[in-house]
């Protein structure tokens, strides 16, 4: 039995309890009349929808900024870069990687100015990075106003200038890594390998990443930072480099998703768009000063299941519609719940 | 006294598969003093943790064994209960609230009440502060102490050994305390101050509260100890009482083998100026550096002691680019840079900080790490290139140079992938000289390398700086506030007082010479 109760200790009882609880819901769905081919097809749609926002969390974790609550930085590079690329006009794949490409360039400078924030408040950073989210999305909400889009498909109607509030991507690039060459559906299951391979690709970066000197200086600054300066790292710089790279993947994130979900959304949109992620990632066992890759698939897959799962068998068993309470309370007691094991990290 | 008042029976205990505590086995009459000795890591501190009920021990899996207080056996589940049981504790590390006074200190949470009338409506916690009664109180439990302190004082303006005073005041103004554990209370006295503990500890005892006295300071422990238990890696090696027993016997016991720090024969030193510090000034809180100008040859090892506030420390930080500083620094002829961390690392100098967990140690990552981290970011060791693209981290490479380490300076741990939090402060130590040895520096600072580490640790730690010097001739700058090992291993001594260097002198000056450096009374002498 110490087998058994080395590997509860390690994997950690929330997880498991989640897990289970999951599993018994997947179990129970057949039952109340929730039909569990589409079910798994939601499930592994919205964990691709959403991984790169969970991974985008990492960096910023280990180099000892905290959960980053600034997503929503990210997150409105990510629209930017989406919003140029369809005044552009350019469509399909293309249009994707391009958007991409604009992201990136956002990303980094966003990120920049972010860090350079979070450098002044160290200690701070996550009721600091919270504010900053905020911030910038309402900034955003005047600029969606006033920026120069002028395609009919982006702007409102009757006024022809200022953004609508959800854009419609569907002769963009809708579904374009959901929905490709090379999905594969077994029955009543279809499996979006496209997305999934996305997804595997950006976590690959991001493993590689933490393994170079860069990335392990980042860990050793978030670790002990007096101890990265006794060593010769600037622990100013490797905290820049992680929140830029943690801003560019939080944009990534918001694309992959955008083309999973079928709109690009303004506005107040991003605003609460961090704290699904952050209660993934901290369900996947994380901590506020250690993530891991591990972590971020568990977690998403968990939390995004338990997301799916929930209000569909819930709201059939009890004929009422709480979905969005329970997802409420899920994310959010998630979050309150590891704050307060901040030093203990699940493998 | 027919029945001991605690006896502890077969105390074990397992940490992270480490047995730190084996067969523990001692009792405690009444009124008796006993003094607990071992090193670092011998399993002192758990054993009082066990004793005290703290939490960490049944967090981490409890222990075995029983503990009898008068007869019965008790378990603690929380330092409460000991509380409660009447056993006092004296940490380490003090445990009081500035702001208040001494009386208020003493009787915190045991103040005496006055009633009122709004007693009578929501309860006892309307009760007023009868402060008549508490500051009698605290003047008895003072007064019993055998010292002299003005009840009214607000501890953040006494000086440390009151507030020493203060904290086992508030121990023993339990009515029912009856046994009080005493953790390296005297290590913040100065040597007087530690007289006037000893004395009322004595006198406690004659009022029939049993000590347990917990010293690094073995010349008190044989003084002020009726009896001595000596542990060693968990174990209780020595039961004695402590007449007749003398500091050299209870140091054998303590590390098993022979101690003595020893002067040995120094290695030649080659005729050339190594490192040159030319008119440094370091801005290190408490540790301010003036104005400091030295030069070691190479193949040295030069001592830098020295009273602790003088400066002394400020030297290896301010020119390892840690703190603020200024002036000119050479090391075979090129300048320098200060105020750059990576660049001296570069240069070849490396540091052995005197702050071991907070600077010294990645405390939450695993000991490979730990050591090869800064081989990694200053000399690109332990990265494997991948299609010359980039380079990940060698992990292989990094197990393999932490294996050599734990062996090479017997570094007691179960593994590479143990975490440094884990090791006790010897251990630690060792780590961090790893990590310096890992940079093959050309030249080594190492600030207060025993401070805190037991004996044992100690000849180790000294030895290694010895053998690295001799077999690879490597120079090395040692800071500590012990004059005694600075004379066993340096070639030269620097003595810095009030942030200036008072005096440089060789290891095999008479001990006056440095106390009369140190007492600041060279200064106008031009004794530099």
């Amino acid at each position: 039995m110490k087998w058994l109760k080395d590997f509860i200790t390690d994997f950690g009882w929330p997880r498991i309890i989640i897990a289970l609880f999951l599993m018994a819901l997947f179990i129970a769905a057949p039952f109340v009349g929730v039909k569990l081919g589409p079910s798994f097809t939601d499930v592994f749609n919205r964990f691709g929808q959403n991984a790169v926002m969970v991974l985008a969390l990492v960096p910023m974790v280990q180099a000892g900024c905290g959960l980053n609550f600034g997503l929503p930085v990210g997150i409105v590079a990510g629209l930017l870069g989406a919003l140029i690329t369809m005044q552009i006009g350019l469509t399909g794949f293309t249009g994707f990687v391009v958007s991409i490409v604009f992201t990136v360039f956002f990303g980094s400078l966003f990120g920049w100015f972010y860090a350079a924030l979070l450098n002044r408040v160290k200690g701070e950073e996550m009721t600091i990075s919270m504010y900053i989210g905020f911030s910038i999305v309402m900034l955003f909400s005047i600029l969606w106003l006033v920026l120069p889009f002028t395609k009919p498909t982006l702007v409102m109607g009757y006024a022809g200038e200022g953004l609508r509030r959800s854009i419609s991507l569907e002769n963009y690039w809708r579904h374009v890594l959901n929905d490709n060459a090379l999905t594969i559906q077994i029955g009543s299951v279809i499996f979006p390998t496209g997305l999934i391979l996305f997804v595997a690709l950006c976590a690959f970066f991001m493993f590689i990443f933490m393994r170079t000197k860069t990335g392990t200086a980042m860990t050793a600054v978030g670790s002990n930072p007096d101890y990265a300066r006794a060593s010769g790292v600037s622990i100013n710089k490797m905290r820049t480099s992680a929140t830029i790279i943690s801003t560019i993947f939080g944009g990534i994130g918001i694309l992959v998703y955008q083309q999973s979900f079928g709109f690009v959304q303004v506005y107040d949109a991003p605003l609460f768009m961090a704290f699904p992620a952050i209660s993934a990632l901290l369900i996947g066992g994380a901590s506020v000063n250690k993530a891991s890759i591990v972590n971020v698939i568990i977690g998403t897959l968990l939390f995004q299941g338990m997301l799916t799962m929930t209000p569909s068998v819930i709201n059939s068993m009890l004929q009422t519609d709480m979905s969005e309470v329970i997802r409420i309370i899920v994310s959010n007691g998630m979050i309150i719940y590891a704050l307060t094991r901040k030093t203990k990290v699940a493998k | 006294m027919s029945e001991p008042l605690l006896s502890l029976k077969n105390i074990s205990k397992e940490f992270y598969g480490n047995r730190v505590l084996e067969d523990v086995s001692f009792t405690i009459n009444k009124g008796e003093i006993i003094g607990l000795v071992g090193e670092n890591g011998a399993g002192k501190t758990t054993l009082m943790r066990i004793l005290f009920g703290m939490p960490v021990i049944a967090e981490t899996g409890g222990f075995g064994g029983t503990i009898e207080l008068e007869g019965t056996p008790v378990v603690f589940t929380s330092p409460f209960d000991a509380l409660d049981a009447g056993i006092g504790m004296v940490h380490q590390e003090f445990s009081l609230i500035p702001g208040f006074t001494a009386t208020e200190n003493i009787t915190l949470n045991r103040e005496s009440l006055k009633r009122n009338f709004m007693c009578d409506i929501f309860g006892e916690r309307m009760s007023i502060l009868d402060r008549a009664a508490m500051h009698n109180r605290a003047q008895a439990a003072i007064e019993r102490l055998g010292v002299k302190i003005d009840p009214e004082t607000l501890v953040s303006e006494m000086p440390v050994g009151h507030k020493q005073f203060t904290e086992i005041a508030r121990e023993i103004d339990r009515k029912q305390v009856k046994l009080l554990v005493l953790d390296e209370p005297t290590a913040v006295l100065t040597e007087s101050e530690a007289e006037i503990l000893l004395a009322s500890i004595r006198n406690l005892a004659a009022q029939g509260i049993s000590v347990i006295f917990i010293s690094h300071r073995l010349a008190e422990v044989t003084s002020v100890a009726d009896k001595i238990v000596v542990l060693r890696d968990g174990k209780v090696v020595k039961e004695t009482p402590a007449k007749n027993v003398t500091i050299r016997d209870v140091a054998g016991w303590m590390v098993g083998r022979d101690v003595k720090i020893e002067s040995h024969e120094r290695t030649p030193v080659e005729n050339r100026v190594y490192l040159s510090v030319q008119n440094l000034w370091v801005d290190m809180p408490g540790e301010t550096v003036r104005s400091v100008s030295f030069d070691v040859n190479k193949g040295e090892i030069f001592g830098i002691g020295g009273l602790t506030g003088q400066g002394k420390l400020g030297i290896p930080n301010g020119i390892m680019g840690l703190f603020p500083a200024g002036g000119k620094v050479l090391l075979d002829d090129k300048e320098l840079p200060l105020n750059n961390a990576r660049a001296v690392l570069e240069a070849g100098l490396a540091f052995v900080s005197e702050d071991r967990r907070g600077v010294g140690l990645l405390l939450d990552e695993s000991l490979d790490w730990n050591i090869a981290f800064t081989a990694m970011q200053i000399k690109n060791q332990f990265l494997t290139s991948i299609l010359n693209l980039f380079s990940l981290r060698d992990a292989k490479g990094m197990t393999k140079l932490a294996q050599e380490y734990i062996q090479a300076l017997e570094i007691r741990c179960t593994g590479v992938k143990q975490k440094a939090k884990e090791l006790s402060g010897g251990n630690q130590q060792k780590v961090c000289l790893a990590k310096a040895f890992a940079l093959e520096p050309k030249l080594l600072f190492v600030s207060e390398p025993t401070r805190g580490i037991d004996v044992g640790a100690k000849t180790i730690v000294l030895d290694t700086l010895r053998r690295y010097n001799k077999e690879y001739g490597m120079t090395i700058v040692m800071v500590s506030s012990e004059l005694e090992e600075l004379r066993a291993i340096c070639h030269r001594i620097a003595i810095v007082d009030e942030g200036r260097i008072a005096g440089i002198l060789p290891y095999s000056a008479a001990i006056e010479e440095f106390g009369y450096l140190m007492s600041g009374s060279a200064k106008e002498g031009g004794a530099a």
